[in-house]
Parts: structure tokens; sequence; C-alpha cells
């Protein structure tokens, strides 16, 4: 925990605000940045037809946080998260991961990501699904194991490692995912609505080994999400797009107390915060968050 | 064990009846013993003629078998080859499966002219040609059959070309692949045997279907027919076998393992 910094936020970019990068940002505060998303634009072109996907995204993400996406279907969530990834490439604008190009990044394996369908391999069991980033890097077998154990530890799918994945449940199957990219140990966490499939009380189950794991792990994690609950019980910071074209229209720093649990969703902090998202969702109006909140989000992490 | 049997039983019950039925129905009605043997006189047949049926079977067993290793390996390399190269899979693929389409036994005579009529090459040539097209064709829609997700998740460890191919491409292709070996493995014998129709040593079962059938000794004719769909059952079951083996995580198997 004492590792996690709070969110600087003064580094935090909305679209249309003009030099993001806070002058105040130090040498230690750039080390510290493990996402730099600058004048993102995306344009996709069917045919004759062009669709601007995203307009204009610029966003920071510092070491430790848990930043979600959140917006309706189809303003480009997903297709911000694969841009961060470098899986196909902005029209314009730059994405740094780590300090380096998005491309650099996804060579040095800077990153792991988790996608809505759990994409494991029919044909490896558990635990060698798990290995498979390790396979590809090239680790020795037997610290591949370990690694592996050590994951499914993590994620409690230990007696599970010699089944097949078409015999665990929709949740099991997005736990071994998760185990799988982090077995790395990647800096930072890419989730594209991984528990979208899943029912509502598996889902809470979920999010709270989510935070679990990234409180034991300190990775920084990307998490695009349909769901504002979701959204604002894991979250440091909550990035609110518009329809299209995407845009960030609002950034919700989330400052309820740490560790969070059953009884967080239960606070009356938790509601308003669950209804400020709504309407900043159903508005989208373009207001900076208070100076006042941001503090209460510092002492709100510093407090945990 | 019992419920295999279970399984089994109406397999057996209609094989045994059918024969049974055959036999009567052949006696009742008087039928004509050069157009319908009766089974008593096939299983004659068998006994009158061993060796020259023992000696047939393994000979066109032979040709389909090497026939089918010829026509596999060609169409696994030409899959591999054409996958990798999205220019070459459809510049060439459309032409496979033209080719599939044409009834490539037709050549036969033009391969026992090539490869000698008394050679068991020309037969394996024959049987390589029809093996070649299904192995290709399946086994480059399997290639290229990974799902986006899957080959997204590679991309995103930096997974190279060639460790895409063998943790991904292949095992998915693995379905397409068996698929092809069991339409290649009934291709083959038929195309041993048509290619013996057209000419070649005597000790093969094409040429004792030919021959028999020309001097009216239709038991004997029955009888390598029998072996001959019992070898192309064999080898069908030898590649259901195998692919239990291979791919025990495939849902085909699956479902047959847990019914
Ligand atoms: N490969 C593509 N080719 C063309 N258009 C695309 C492509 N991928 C996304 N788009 C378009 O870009 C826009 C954003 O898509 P994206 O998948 O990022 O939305 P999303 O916010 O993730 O939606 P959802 O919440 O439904 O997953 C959509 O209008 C979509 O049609
Ligand atoms: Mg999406």
């Amino acid at each position: 925990m004492s590792a996690r910094l709070p969110a600087d936020v003064g580094s935090v970019g909305v679209s249309g605000a003009s030099p993001v990068a806070s002058a105040g940002s130090s040498a230690s505060g750039a080390d510290r940045q493990i996402v730099a998303v600058r004048g993102v634009q995306k344009r996709f072109s069917i045919g004759g037809d062009t669709t601007l996907a995203l307009e204009e995204v610029d966003l920071r993400v510092e070491a430790g946080e848990f930043v979600s996406l959140i917006g309706p279907s189809g303003c480009g969530k997903s297709t911000l998260l694969r841009i961060i990834g470098d899986l196909t490439a902005p029209s314009a604008g730059s994405v740094e991961v780590n300090g380096k190009p998005a491309h650099r990044a996804r060579h040095d394996r800077d990153y792991g990501i988790v996608f809505q369908a759990p994409v494991l391999f029919d044909w490896r069991t558990i635990d060698s699904n798990v290995q498979l980033p390790l396979e590809i890097v090239g680790t020795p077998r037997r610290e591949r194991a370990q690694r592996a154990s050590e994951m499914l530890a993590l994620v409690e799918l230990s007696d599970f490692r010699r089944h097949h994945p078409w015999q665990l449940s929709g949740g099991m199957q997005q736990r071994a995912a998760i185990a799988r990219a982090l077995v790395l140990e990647p800096r930072l966490l890419l989730m594209d609505e991984p528990f979208g499939a899943l029912d509502e009380m598996t889902r809470e189950r979920m999010n709270d080994e989510l935070l679990r794991i990234w409180e034991r792990t300190g990775t920084t994690v990307i998490f695009v999400t349909h769901s504002i609950p979701e959204a604002v019980f894991l979250s440091s910071r909550v990035v609110i797009m518009s329809p299209r074209p995407g845009r960030i229209t609002r950034i919700i720093p989330i400052d309820l107390p740490r560790p969070r649990d059953d009884a967080t969703r239960e606070t009356p902090r938790y509601f308003e915060l669950v209804t400020e998202v709504r309407e900043a969702l159903r508005g989208g109006e373009l207001r900076q968050p208070a100076q006042g909140k941001a503090a209460d989000e510092a002492a709100g992490r510093l407090g945990t | 064990m019992r419920r295999r049997l279970a399984y089994y039983l109406p397999t057996i019950v209609v094989f045994v009846g059918g024969i049974l039925l055959w036999e009567l129905l052949v006696r009742a009605l008087n039928i004509e013993r050069f157009l319908l043997p009766r089974p008593t006189d096939i299983i004659g047949a068998f006994g009158d003629n061993w060796e020259l049926l023992r000696n047939a079977g393994i000979n066109t067993l032979v040709e389909a078998v090497g026939g089918f290793a010829i026509g596999l390996t060609a169409g696994l390399a030409a899959a591999l080859a054409t996958s990798r190269f999205a220019v070459a899979r459809s510049a060439l693929l459309p032409f496979a499966i033209a080719a599939n389409a044409v009834p490539i036994v037709a050549f036969a005579p033009i391969m026992n002219n090539w490869f000698g009529v008394t050679s068991p090459l020309s037969k394996m040539m024959i049987v390589a040609v029809l093996v070649f097209f299904p192995v290709m064709i399946n086994v480059v829609r399997g290639l290229v059959s990974a799902d986006a997700a899957t080959l997204e998740l590679m991309r995103s460890y930096a997974a190279s070309e060639l460790q895409i191919l063998r943790r991904v491409r292949i095992p998915a292709a693995l379905p397409y692949f068996f698929t092809a070996l069991k339409v290649g493995a009934t291709l083959s014998l038929i195309g041993a045997i048509v290619g013996e129709y057209f000419g070649g040593a005597s000790e093969a079962l094409g040429r004792v279907i030919v021959e028999s059938a020309a001097f009216l000794r239709f038991s004997t004719a029955w009888a390598a027919i029998i072996i001959a769909a019992a070898l192309g059952i064999a080898f069908y079951l030898l590649i259901t076998a195998l692919e239990r083996v291979a791919m025990p995580w495939h849902a085909s198997v699956r479902g047959a393992r847990e019914g």
C-alpha cells in the first residue's frame, strides 16, 4: 500500500484543456506517470465513410492508480484501451506507456490485458494457459511453473490448475485470464469490461477480488466498464466519455477510503458518487473537478 | 463395459439381422446367385480364395496408405506455405477448391500411363492427388481460423509469427486437419481401387473385383468388396482414435466422452 501515491490531480488531462502536463510535474512525477495519452484521435474508414471514434483525447495515469473509463456504448472506450496497448494505432496524437512509445512498451511487455471474453486456449490446462506469456518471453520451465502457481494462488484457482477452461465457470475463467495478465508482473493492467458477462453477484465478488489483487500487486489499472457502481467501487478516478465522437468530458475522483468492501457499497458517499457519475454520463457537461474534491481524494487515499 | 455393450447392441442386432434377412430373402425369392450371392456363398468364397484376397487386400492397402501419406505431406506443406502469405492464399485457394470439385479419379488412366500401370506408384499418385486437395483446403481454413481476440492477445505479448503458428494456429487447425484426414482416409481406398480398375498387377482388390465379375464369380467379387469396406472402416476408425488422443479438449471428443 505504501508504495502507492495519491493521484496527481493537477496532471489530469481533460479534452480541450490546453497544455495538459502540469508545469509543476517534477522528474519523480514523470517517473510515476505510467500512461500519457496526448491529443489522440482515431478515425475508422469503411468504404468511403469515415467514423471519428475518438477526438482529441488526453489522459494521464499515475503509478498505482485505478482508473475506470465509462461511457455509452460505441463511444470509443475499447478503442482507447487498444490504442494504449498498441493493438491499434491512433490516427493522430501519441501514447506513452512507462515513459516510452506504446509500441516499445508492448514489445517490453509492460502491460497485461484482459478482455471481455476470457480468451483462454481450450487445448491448454488453466496452469498452462497462465504460463503462456512466460513461454513467449522464454522463461525457463521451472520458473514458469513457480510463477504460474503463485498467480493461480493469487486468484484462488490453485485447485483448478489441471482443469481445462471449459470445465470452469465464467467467473473462474475470467480469474484465470487475470492471472495470465499478471504473470509477467506488468506495471499496467488493461481491462476491457472483464466482468461484463457475469451476473451482478459474481461481478461484485470479482470486484472485491480485483481490488485485493490490485492492492497486493500495486499494478496500475485502466478498466473499461458499463457499470456505474462497479466504476465507483473500484476506481481512484472515473473517466467519463461522451458518445461519438468519443472524448473525455469529465474525470471524477473517487475519494472513498480504502480498503473498500461490502460496507463501502452502503455508505452515503458511495451513493453520492454513483449519482454524480450517473449525472455526468447523462449530462455530459464539461465541468472541472473542484479543487476541494481533489484534496479530499488525496486525503482519502493517504488515510487508508 | 456393460454400458458399452448396451450402446453398441442395436448396431450389432441390425448387422446380424440384416445378414440373416439377406440370406433368407435370396433363398425365398430364388434370386439368381450371380445377381446376388448368399452370405453363406461369400463366406465360402473367403475360404476358397483366402490367399488371393489377403494379398490383394495388403497390396491395395499399401497403395492407399502410401498415396495418403504422399498427398497428406504435400497438402500440409502447401497449406503451411499458403496460409503464411495472404497473397499466395488468395491466389491459389480458388484453384484448389475448383480442383477438389473435379472428379480426379477420371485421371486414373493417365496416372497409370505416367507412373507405369503395374507399379503401385501409379495408384499411389492417384490417391495422393485425391487426398491433397481436401487436406490443403481444410488445413488452410484451420490455420486462418484462429479468432481475432486470440491473435490480439498474442499481439499484446509481442509474440513472433512462429510462436503464434505453434501456439495458436496449429492447435486451432487440428479439428480441420482431422476432418481432412477422415475424408482422405475414405478417398484413399476409393482412389486405389478405381486406379486398379484401369489395369495393374492382378493381386489387388480392384483387379479381383473386375476379374471375378468378368468370370461371373460374384461371391469372390463380393468378398473383395467386403475386404475393401473393412479396410476403409478400419482406416477411418484409426484416425478417429488418433483424433481423441491428439485433441482430448475438443468439443466433439468431449461430448463423446461424457455420453
Ligand atoms: N475495427 C473497426 N473498424 C471500424 N470501426 C470501428 C472499429 N472498431 C471500432 N469502431 C467504431 O469505433 C467506435 C468506438 O468503438 P469501441 O469499440 O471503441 O466502442 P466502446 O466504447 O468500447 O463500445 P462498447 O461499450 O459497446 O464496447 C464505434 O462507433 C465503432 O463502430
Ligand atoms: Mg468496448
